[in-house]
């Protein structure tokens, strides 16, 4: 008996998220990030794997999508447009040199290994960003959120988020092969609309929030649609869709934010771990083993540029040389973001592409694994280094 | 009982997880907070070694965090005088608003001679947040304040009367 083609599709997707639903329960279960886990699935399906999607593989690719949206989407309703100003102007500094050491590696590595200079771009995007799911989840997992070092860690992580407006439209002018001044161009629109949509998000933000509807399922479809126009307007102005998704989830101010964060959870969980998993399915596992040293190199070096920045950032808010440690490995983690820059830059590069994403992958794996341990083995290390701390005087 | 010394509080923005407000005992002891944005609550007790770090975190959940507010805190004065006194025969504790019509707001707690005219005694001012305990007659009551008073029924009836004027 042959089986329709809704049959073999809902077949097709309904094994993938049950395996998906199982991998998110072993991660916990592990005390690791969920993404590492989503990639691995995705590697082990499609090409080169053990089976491959057939009739569910146009919705996965536009799953997919929408999953990146609601990824930066949530990513902006984390933060209201006075947090981001505040600690712009506070750690402005460090973000510079968090961009420098920890962007400059990736792009000198994809230059050596032939990435072109869309390539190289792209691979600095990676190895800067840091996974800002993976850290806040672990430091509130150590009971780290109280600490002196938090607000420093976490003001780089919003800065690298702030970044992330003004860097993935120009990755995706520089991906299509525009040239510099086109380049410099869209730079220029990019930064004006986060201005501006940061300004109307402060001056008012609660009256725009307040046009939005106010029952539970009504919301959902409001700022989802709302969503998907602004992000699609977003594409068509060549700013990147993810941008306007991320702005969308600025402007959202107050208790409505936290609603919608709420709301969205679900939806964001599911369609973002689509989004890993066909990221993973693009890939050929056997061109991961080539790119598993320079990977490894990589992960190494900037682990130690993000440790670094991590020391720099604690050490202006007067941290002791133990949290600074701590705030250091804190930020190695990376995960879903530098997941989303390389693919958004693979498709559009051909053979260079392939090896960013390959790439890529491996490099998410070893740091969104080994970034968690390295906070759990910070306090250890730094006292085996007789490292000095903050003590309380006069305790009684 | 000595004067309070001033709280000095800290609060530290967390973007994108909320607050944290910290400060120090009398006894050097550093004490923090984080609320979160869902209402949810960390009590931090810093570490001794370290005090960059937070040596025990308790997570409280809102009803948990104003239960603990109430027996730490002001609202709950009343409540425990009134469980305190309770087996004490022809004692009653009462609150009283002084509104601003009052011929005694503006004026020191002295001047309505409490304790002369209707054997009541003012143990306590509530101001807002603040609680002026054992206020003395010098203490100035305000408009808005609440007294707490311990006295028989018909003293605190006649005090209620005579802050009414």
């Amino acid at each position: 008996m042959a089986l329709d083609h809704t049959a073999v599709l809902l077949l097709e997707l309904g094994a993938l998220v049950v395996g998906l639903s199982l991998l998110a329960g072993l991660a916990a279960r592990l005390d690791l990030p969920a993404v590492p886990l989503y990639l691995v699935a995705g590697l082990a399906l499609g090409q080169g794997g053990l089976v491959a999607p057939t009739e569910s593989e146009a919705f996965l690719a536009t799953a997919a999508e929408v999953g990146v949206l609601l990824l930066l989407l949530s990513l902006g309703l984390e933060f209201s447009a006075e947090e981001l100003v505040g600690t712009l102007r506070r750690q402005a500094p460090v973000g510079g040199l968090d961009l420098v050491l920890n962007g400059v590696p990736g792009v000198v590595a994809g230059l050596l290994l032939g990435l072109g200079p869309a390539g190289a771009l792209a691979l600095g995007g990676v190895t800067y960003i840091s996974s800002s799911g993976v850290v806040a989840k672990a430091l509130r997992d150590l009971g780290r959120l109280g600490n002196r070092e938090t607000p420093a860690v976490l003001g780089v992580l919003v800065i690298e988020d702030l970044a992330m407006a003004v860097y993935l439209p120009v990755l995706t002018v520089v991906v299509t092969g525009a040239g510099l001044l086109a380049g410099l161009g869209v730079v220029a629109v990019a930064v004006g609309v986060v201005t501006v949509v940061l300004v109307v998000a402060l001056r008012h933000g609660p009256r725009l929030t307040r046009l939005l509807p106010v029952r539970p399922e009504l919301l959902t479809l409001a700022v989802v649609g709302l969503t998907l126009l602004v992000a699609g307007i977003a594409e068509a102005a060549q700013v990147s869709a993810a941008v306007g998704a991320f702005l969308v989830g600025v402007a959202v101010s107050g208790d409505v934010a936290d609603k919608v964060r709420d709301l969205l959870a679900p939806l964001r969980d599911l369609f973002a771990a689509v989004f890993f998993v066909w990221f993973g399915i693009g890939i050929d596992p056997t061109s991961l083993l080539p790119v598993l040293a320079p990977a490894a190199v990589l992960a190494a070096v900037t682990a130690a540029t993000k440790v670094a920045t991590g020391w720099v950032a604690a050490g202006r808010e007067g941290v002791g040389p133990r949290g600074r440690l701590r705030a250091g490995t804190a930020l190695v983690p990376r995960g879903e973001f530098s997941i989303v820059v390389a693919g958004l830059a693979a498709p559009a590069l051909g053979a260079a592409g392939a090896v960013l994403a390959a790439l890529s992958a491996c490099y998410v794996l070893l740091l969104a694994v080994g970034g968690p341990l390295l906070m759990r083995v910070s306090d250890p290390v730094a006292d085996r280094l007789r490292l000095g701390a903050h003590r309380a005087r006069g305790v009684t | 009982m000595s004067t309070p010394r001033p709280l000095e509080v800290q609060e530290t923005p967390l973007p994108g997880i909320g607050l944290r407000h910290d400060f120090r005992t009398e006894r050097g002891r550093h004490v923090g907070v984080v609320t979160y944005r869902s209402g949810r609550r960390e009590l931090l007790l810093y570490d001794d070694r370290d005090e960059d770090e937070v040596a025990h975190a308790l997570v409280l959940s809102e009803e948990e965090s104003s239960g603990l507010a109430g027996l730490l805190g002001a609202p709950r004065l009343v409540q425990h005088l009134e469980d305190a006194i309770h087996h004490v025969p022809g004692v009653v504790v009462h609150r009283i608003d002084l509104d601003s019509r009052s011929p005694f707001a503006g004026r020191p707690l002295g001047d309505t001679a409490a304790r002369t005219r209707t054997g009541t005694s003012v143990v306590a001012l509530l101001r807002g947040d603040t609680v002026v305990a054992s206020p003395g007659p010098q203490d100035r009551l305000e408009a808005g304040d609440v007294l707490v008073v311990v006295g028989t029924p018909g003293g605190v009836e006649a005090l209620t009367e005579l802050l009414r004027g």
